[in-house]
Parts: structure tokens; C-alpha cells; sequence
């Protein structure tokens, strides 16, 4: 497989690779994403570039929880930022984008940018 | 522009210390080159604390260890007496013969021990209580003596019983007037303080005149004998502590006024009656009064720099307010506490079984607070002090301000103008501001905001109080929780991990957290397991998910996402061939190469996936991790001490070497650095460090505390003229006790500042072991070094570890496209993209395994 349009879902590892509450970052139609498995094994995916540092990092954060929210928190200057939207929680007006994945005979799949 | 003049100052005591310091801060060197004249054979020392002369020695009592100024246009001469003053030509004589000319003379000569002319005074073993010198004597002859008596029941002769019970004499206290302490407080109150030291096992005898001092064949003194009594006390040591007078004689010799009473008359800027010379301290007698204590002292070297400065500053008195803890009693008396004004009332709690004695001075209609004296517990001291100064009014029932169970005193309330802490003159009214407005949440930043309770410390329990009202009346409670997934603060946290000997963050969160964590709670926890256990950061099962950025890679992040490389270079001693790898290792990666602060060599612009590469070829050349990435320790930095320096007294580089092998890879609340300096010169900079070593000729002296960054602050003295191996020991347990207790990101600067009694809290638990901590504390240091392991080398054998570092997942050897450098001055520089870079849409992509 060498090329994969937008629409389709690009596998990218399977999921035992992921460490637990851990970030990994995926190269998906040219694309830094940051895919992240959290404590339930759900498994979500960012944009892995951080629009307040300029740089492709979200991979790299602490997840956590804040209330109900799972989130990552940039290793740059620590906005968080909802693992489920991309929204960043500590800015209204910035967001990353999210996109859907699934996970098929335990193997991880990016899919397209999700509309929120 | 003008002609620089010479300062002379007599008297290098606690004041001319302090006038020399204001005279440098304040600029006064500019103008003036100043010399000192101190006739002991050290520097100015903490006389006030005299007492601890035997347990810390006399270079922690010392206020330049050293024995220089920083500021070369100030010379001290120490054993130098000012024996004439010649004010027509303006010049000095010194005891050694020779002169110096002056263009301003200040005189801190100080006061000396009043000595009454009792029989037998000049016997031996017969002493006052005044200089290191007189402790040093007194202790030599404490060694044969099974008796010792201190004529003299006021503050100091206490202080000066306090010493000989210390040196383990049988200790009698000789009282001329009824009671102790007569000048501050009254009958009552001394019969209360005379209980507490009876109980300590001294002899307190009020109310009677020493008639002669009886000595033996050999000149000794073997008894002290009694008018109207026939008993006399067997003593074969006599401390005589009756008062003190002031030293005037330069000032009488060469004809400037001195007061009826002695002291030289000075007018409110402390010139004396010849406008080139000022007096200061207790030689000094403002309005024809004499003060005995430090503070005024201080106020008035403060005035005097202040009116050489053309300053309007005048000296208008002081609060002669004392709080004190004598032989372990709290002591205080303040404002009226005799009830001298008109009308006065008095209100008197006693508890003759718990020995507390309280008295209330209050105005004829008890509406104000005139004075008091508090004997036993002297808690109350911080909120009624200031309740005088202010003339605030009181509440309707004062006599809850000293009944055991009063009610908070955050509840009165308190006008604005009140002043709280009188050290600082910073009133009620400031503090709520800085609370209000500033948001300030907690004392640290309180006290660093408003400098309220860092000097004497009396008044923090009010400005806590304040700080929980504020709070409180906000609708916020002063919370300790580090985030809000734990209730508690760090310390507490590390208490827990300790007693249930969590290894996993899952556990700890599961039993005493809520949610999952997040990056405060984890990067804390993680430091907390390390400090306990120091097992791999990367160690999937316990820490690996907890690590905040930089640890998580073992470098740190830069700007473009890039990391920066820093091998551990122990003291700063490198070999060639070590330059040299350092050197390949950068060029064949292509990374800048920057020296930093601290003696190490930093490597800026590795991508993650090149970090085991790089750290391959550097573990090869026998380098390790400098942890410049952790909250733990970075580097000890040194000069290069006897070795090479003509001036180095100690060997700095070795110690630096073994003091940074022995504490690397140690995880604590902050970043830790340490520096040795081989002599005074300081050229590691070590007392801007959180331990800092400075050699003497006779050991090493150990600064706690400093730091740089955004609120430097110098590390002060902890201990002086240590061997090594005492050294190791104190700041094994300096440490530990910061990493057990301090909060998150705290540095040993302001964690000092927020700890109860400060210093000397701490100088009780590292070096008196007041809390039987010390052994427990080394323990944990040495199985700290016992099991410490370089990370990158364990990193490099496990394939687990290793896979973190990769550009992609899918894609281990594709570089981030994000990525990307230009060139300055012939190196790398990062570049920012202003949106997320993309890679063609034929970059072949990597099948899942």
C-alpha cells in the first residue's frame, strides 16, 4: 500500500503498540497525527501540530482527565486540549483538528478529519 | 568630577556592620572609600544570638565569614581599636600607632559590661558576657567548674545562664531587684518565668546583693558571698551580666557632648556635636537616651547612611517591644507594660499549673490596648503588638485576646492602617490588598509579595489569618490540592507513597484520587516514585505515562519540537578526547553547539529518533545523561580550587566531581544546582545555588537556599568550617528533607522562606537533629546513590523503551516534515511553521506489524 485518499481509514499500528494514557505520532495522508490510547482503550487522534507553538508536538503531552473530559495537555505550554473534539479547553476560539478512528481485529485505523 | 573622601568607621559590631552594608547598597561607596576599625579578632558577628555560639560555632554566628566586603572600596581592619580622635586634623589614631585621615568619622563603639565594684571582681574565672571571646573563656573554665552564678537576672544574664547551663554547670541566677527580668516585666510575670527555670534545674535567687566574690589560694573564685545572708554559694565561676554602658570615651576624650547619663549626644540624623562625625548604636544617645537593643541600632545606621546621602531620614525613637524565648520560655513585653498611664487598667490571665501569665494594659474606658507582658506563651504577641502601635479599638470583651481558648484572631477587626509586621511597617491594609487584587493564595506569596513575617516571623499567623478571611469572604477556600484530582498537597502525597509503598500511579489514584490524572498530578507523582524508588522513568509499569515532556524523552523539547542534548560533565572537568566525541557527535548530527551556564555543553536540534543514536555514540565514550532534562539535579559547578588557582585553599573540582556523582539522577520538587568555590573569591558563583560549598582554610562552608532565576536569592550559611564527610552528612539530609516537604515546582528558596521558623528550623533539623529525621534521611540518600543507573544506558538495552523513539509509528524513519532549520552564524537555527506542514500524498506509508 502506497497511497491513501482522504476518505479512506489508514491503518497505522496495532493497538498493544500504543502505551496506556500515552501518545504515539502517526503519519497519515502526509500528516503528523497524534493518536493517543487512553485508560479504557479508547483510542482518539489529533492533529499533532500545537497552533499556539508553531510546532508538531501533541503527540507528546500528559493525558489526563479534566471533569469527565479526556484531554491532552501540550508539552510545549501546556493548553489542553479534548482528546474527543480537538477543542481547546483553555481557549475557546482554538481547536485542532480530530479525526475518527477505529479499531479493527486490533488493528488501529485513522479515518477522515471528523466534522464537529 | 569631585575628589573621593575617606569614611572611618570605630566599632565593627552588629550597627557598624550594618551601616557599612546600607553605606554599599545604598551607594554611599560611590563617594566615600570607607575603612573599619573592629577591635576583636573577627568580623562583626550575630551577638544577639550568642547564646548558639556553642552549638553552630562562631563562623554561623558570623556576618562575613570571610572577613572582606564584597565592595573593594571597603577595608576592614580587624584587632584595631580607635584609640584618639584629633577632630582638628581630622584623623584617627589606631591601636597598632598608626593614623588615618577621615572626611566623616562614625563612631559604633557600642556599650561595654557594667562591672560593679564587688570584692574580688578581678579574680579568675570571673567574666562578662559580651564577645565570642568571653563564651570561648567561659566554656575553657566551664571544663573544671562544677558551679557557676550569673550576677545579673535580666535578658541577658539570662542568655548568660542559658550558656552555662549549657556547658553543663550547676547554674545560679543572682538578682539585685525582686524579680527577673525587672526591666520588662512585672512581678507577677517573673514569678512565672523564675518557676519555668527552676524547673529547667537552675538556681534563681531575687532580691539580694552580692557582697564579694571569695577566691582560693590560686586566685580562683571559690565562692560568691551574700550581704545579710550567711550562706554563701560555692561557684567557681562568676559571669558578671549587670547592665551595659555605653562606650563614649573617644567622644569625652576629644570633647564632643555626651548625655547626663553617658552615651554621645546626637541630634535626629546622628551627628554628634562636630557635623563630620556621627554616632550609632548603643554609644549613641539620641535625646540623651540610651537604647540596649539591636533594632535601634540598626534604624539608626540606617539614618545615618541616609542623612550622608543628603536623605531627610530621621531616627524618632523605637519600639522597645521584646519578644524573646529564654532558657525555652516565651517572653514578651510591649508598649505600657507597667501601666504607667493615667487611669490605666490592667486585665490578668494566670495559670500558675501551666505556666502562663498574661496582663493586658488597656485605657482608663477599655477602649484601647496601651500594653502588656505574656509569660509562657507569648502566641498572642503578633496580633496585640500592632494593635498598640495602631490605637485600633478594642473588642467588647479584651479579655478573650489572652484567655487560652480566644477566639480566632482574624475575627477583630482590624483597621487598615494597622501595621502588622512593624519589622517591615506594612500594614493590615497592604496585605488584604495584595491578597484581593493580586490574587495571592497562599503565605509564600504573601510574604514575597508584601516582604510581611520574613524578618522576625511574629506576625505570620496573622497575615495567615488574614489570608484565610480574604479567602473565605471570596467564597474560596485556601486549598492545598495540588489539582483537581487529588485533595492533597505534595507533601502529603509523598507521605502516603511512602507509608502504603505505592509503586504505580494507578493505585495511588484509584485509592486517593479522582479521574485519571493530569499533567500536574502526574509529573508530581512520578517525582514522588522516584525519589522513593528510583526505578527507570520510562518503565511502562510504573512511571512511563506520568512523565512530563522532557523526561519523557530524556532531553529536553525545544521550540520546533526538536530536543537538546546535554551529557552529565561532573565539575565541569572534561578531557580532550571527551571535547573532541562531543564535538564529532554534534558536527556528524548536524546540531548547535552551545556552552551553558553551567560548565556543560549543549547540543540543540537532535529529532527524536535521533536521540539513540546520538546517545549510542556518547555512552560508547563513557558519557551519561545530565539530567539536564529533570526536576532533579543538573549540575555542581566549580572552580578550579588549589589545584591550578594561586588563590584556591581547598581542593573545589573534586568535591564538585563527587558532590555531583553522589546526587545525580536525584528527582526533586524543582531543579536542584550546587556549586564549590575553593576560596572566598567565589568564582563558581556557588551562593547563587541551592547548595552552594565555599572552601576556608579550615573546611568547607555550606550555603542552602539560592537560587537564580526569576527571583534570585543568595543561599545563606547553614554551617561553617566543615570536613568532608560532615558536609556530605548535612546536605544528605538538606536535601531529603526539601524533596520530602517541599510543594510542587517549589524551589529551596521560597520553600525555605515558607518553612516555620526559617534558618533556624532548619539548622534544628539538619544539624541539631531536632526531629530525629537525620538518620532516616541519610539512609534514603544512600540508597539513592546505592541504586542510581544511567538512564540513557538503560534506555539503549531495552528494545521496549527505545520504541518510544520514533518520527512516526507508521513511518519509524520518515523525518516530521515539520521540521525544518535555516543557518546564523554558522549554525542551525529552528524554524516555526504557521501551519502544519504536509508531506506529498505519495510518501510511501508503512504497514502495520
Amino acid at each position: 500500500m502506497s497511497v491513501t485518499t482522504t476518505d479512506e481509514f489508514a491503518p497505522v499500528c496495532r493497538l498493544e503498540q500504543l502505551e496506556v494514557e500515552r501518545g504515539a505520532t502517526a503519519l497519515v495522508h502526509g500528516q503528523a497525527v497524534a493518536v493517543f490510547r487512553t485508560y479504557d482503550d479508547t483510542v482518539y487522534a489529533l492533529g499533532n501540530y500545537d497552533p499556539f507553538a508553531k510546532a508538531s508536538v501533541l503527540a507528546r503531552g500528559i493525558v489526563g482527565t479534566r471533569g469527565e473530559i479526556p484531554f491532552v495537555a501540550s508539552p510545549m505550554h501546556k493548553q489542553a486540549f479534548d482528546l474527543r473534539t480537538g477543542q481547546c479547553l483553555d481557549d475557546e476560539n482554538v481547536s485542532v483538528p480530530s479525526y475518527v478512528v477505529r479499531v479493527v481485529d486490533g488493528v488501529v485505523q485513522v479515518g477522515p478529519r471528523q466534522q464537529v | 568630577m569631585s575628589i573621593r573622601k575617606t569614611l572611618v568607621v570605630a566599632g565593627h559590631g552588629m550597627v557598624g556592620h550594618r551601616f557599612v552594608q546600607a553605606a554599599i547598597e545604598r551607594g554611599l561607596t560611590e563617594r566615600y572609600d570607607i575603612v573599619i576599625a573592629g577591635e576583636e579578632s573577627r568580623a562583626a558577628y550575630d551577638r544577639v544570638a550568642l547564646t548558639s555560639f556553642f552549638e553552630v560555632g562562631a563562623d554561623a554566628l558570623s556576618f562575613l565569614p570571610e572577613g572582606v566586603y564584597e565592595d573593594p572600596r571597603v577595608k576592614l581592619l580587624v584587632d584595631t581599636e580607635v584609640t584618639s580622635v584629633d577632630r582638628d586634623a581630622q584623623r584617627v589614631t589606631f591601636s597598632n600607632g598608626e593614623t588615618q585621615a577621615y572626611d566623616v568619622l562614625v563612631l559604633a563603639t557600642g556599650a561595654a559590661p557594667f562591672v560593679p565594684p564587688v570584692p574580688g571582681k578581678d579574680l579568675e574565672n570571673v567574666f562578662v558576657y559580651r564577645t565570642i571571646d568571653d563564651l570561648e573563656a567561659i566554656r575553657e573554665a566551664s571544663k573544671t567548674a562544677k558551679a557557676g552564678v550569673v550576677i545579673g537576672g535580666g535578658l541577658l544574664g539570662l542568655e548568660a545562664a542559658n550558656a552555662l547551663h549549657q556547658l553543663e554547670v550547676e547554674t545560679h541566677v543572682v538578682e539585685l531587684a525582686p524579680r527577673l527580668m525587672a526591666v520588662q516585666i512585672d512581678d507577677a510575670g517573673g514569678a512565672t518565668l523564675k518557676r519555668h527555670i527552676e524547673k529547667l534545674g537552675l538556681k534563681v535567687h531575687t532580691g539580694v546583693m552580692t557582697e564579694l566574690i571569695d577566691g582560693d589560694d590560686d586566685g580562683k573564685v571559690s565562692a560568691l558571698k551574700f550581704k545579710d545572708n550567711d550562706e554563701p554559694l560555692e561557684v567557681e565561676i562568676v559571669v558578671f551580666s549587670a547592665g551595659i554602658r555605653p562606650r563614649d570615651i573617644l567622644a569625652r576624650e576629644s570633647g564632643l557632648d555626651v548625655a547626663e547619663r553617658g552615651g554621645i549626644l546626637v541630634d535626629p540624623q546622628m551627628r554628634t556635636s562636630d557635623s563630620n562625625i556621627f554616632a550609632i548604636g548603643e554609644c549613641a544617645a539620641p535625646e540623651g537616651r540610651m537604647y540596649g537593643l539591636v533594632a535601634p541600632g540598626y534604624q539608626m545606621a540606617e539614618v545615618a547612611v541616609d542623612a550622608l546621602l543628603e536623605g531627610p531620614g530621621e531616627f524618632t525613637g523605637a519600639d522597645m517591644s521584646t519578644k524573646l524565648k529564654l532558657l525555652g520560655v516565651d517572653v514578651a513585653s510591649f508598649g505600657d507594660a507597667f501601666a504607667t498611664t493615667e487611669g490605666s487598667l490592667e486585665l490578668v490571665f494566670a495559670d500558675a499549673v501551666g505556666g502562663v501569665y498574661k496582663k493586658l494594659v488597656v485605657n482608663e474606658d477599655a477602649t484601647q490596648l496601651l500594653g502588656g507582658i505574656l509569660v509562657g506563651d507569648a502566641s498572642a504577641y503578633g496580633i496585640l503588638r500592632p494593635m498598640v502601635s495602631s490605637g485600633m479599638a478594642l473588642p467588647e470583651n479584651p479579655e478573650e485576646l489572652i484567655l487560652p481558648a480566644s477566639r480566632g484572631t482574624a475575627q477583630i477587626g482590624m483597621p487598615d492602617e494597622a501595621v502588622v509586621c512593624s519589622c517591615n511597617n506594612i500594614t493590615k491594609g497592604t496585605i488584604c490588598g495584595i491578597i484581593d487584587e493580586q490574587g495571592c493564595v497562599d503565605l509564600p506569596c504573601a510574604k514575597a509579595c508584601t516582604k510581611a513575617g520574613t524578618v522576625c516571623g511574629s506576625c505570620v499567623p496573622i497575615v495567615k489569618n488574614l489570608l484565610t478571611e480574604r479567602m473565605e469572604a471570596a467564597g474560596k477556600t485556601v486549598n492545598k490540592a495540588i489539582c483537581e484530582h487529588f485533595s492533597y498537597s505534595r507533601q502529603e502525597l509523598f507521605d502516603l507513597v511512602q507509608v502504603h509503598q505505592y509503586k504505580r500511579f494507578d493505585d495511588i489514584i484509584e485509592a486517593h484520587g479522582t479521574g485519571r490524572g493530569c499533567d500536574i498530578c502526574k509529573p508530581a507523582i512520578a517525582s514522588i516514585l522516584a525519589s522513593q524508588f528510583n526505578g527507570h522513568v520510562l518503565d511502562k509499569q510504573t512511571t512511563a505515562s506520568l512523565q512530563d515532556t522532557n523526561d519523557a524523552y530524556l532531553a529536553n523539547l525545544q521550540k520546533n519540537g526538536t530536543y537538546s542534548v546535554v551529557p552529565r560533565i561532573p565539575g565541569g572537568e572534561i578531557t580532550p578526547e571527551g571535547l573532541i566525541v562531543i564535538g564529532e557527535v554534534a558536527r556528524d548530527f548536524g546540531l548547535y553547539t552551545k556552552i551553558t551556564g553551567g560548565q556543560r555543553i549543549d547540543m540543540f536540534g537532535a529529532r527524536m529518533e535521533q536521540l539513540p543514536a546520538i546517545w549510542s555514540r556518547l555512552v560508547d565514550a563513557g558519557f551519561e545523561s545530565g539530567h539536564a532534562y529533570g526536576k532533579s539535579l543538573r549540575t555542581v559547578k566549580s572552580c578550579v580550587g588549589k589545584t591550578w588557582c594561586r588563590f584556591g585553599v581547598q581542593d573545589s573540582t573534586q568535591l564538585a566531581i563527587d558532590l555531583e556523582l553522589r546526587y545525580r539522577g536525584l528527582r526533586s520538587p524543582h531543579k536542584l544546582k550546587g556549586a564549590v568555590s575553593g576560596c572566598a573569591r567565589e568564582c563558581a558563583e556557588a551562593r547563587g545555588k541551592d547548595f552552594g560549598v565555599i572552601a576556608t582554610d579550615k573546611g568547607w562552608n555550606l550555603y542552602v537556599a539560592g537560587n537564580g532565576g526569576m527571583v534570585p536569592a543568595h543561599a545563606q550559611l547553614l554551617a561553617g568550617d566543615l570536613d568532608t564527610e560532615t558536609l556530605y552528612r548535612y546536605l544528605d539530609r538538606f536535601l531529603m528533607y526539601y524533596i520530602r516537604t517541599a510543594d510542587r515546582l517549589q524551589r529551596t528558596s521560597t520553600w525555605l522562606a515558607a518553612l516555620d521558623g526559617g534558618m533556624d528550623r532548619l539548622k534544628a533539623i539538619v544539624i541539631d537533629d531536632e526531629l530525629g529525621l537525620g538518620e532516616e534521611l541519610e539512609a534514603e540518600m544512600s540508597r539513592h546513590v546505592d541504586t542510581y543507573f544511567d538512564e540513557w544506558k538503560a534506555t539503549l538495552e531495552d528494545p521496549e523503551k527505545l520504541a518510544r523513539f520514533v518520527s512516526f509509528i507508521n513511518a519509524p524513519e520518515t523525518p516530521d516534515p515539520n521540521i525544518s532549520f535555516d543557518t546564523e552564524r554558522g549554525q542551525i537555527v529552528p524554524v516555526n511553521h504557521d501551519e502544519p506542514v504536509v508531506l506529498g500524498s505519495t510518501i510511501p506509508v508503512g504497514a502495520p506489524q
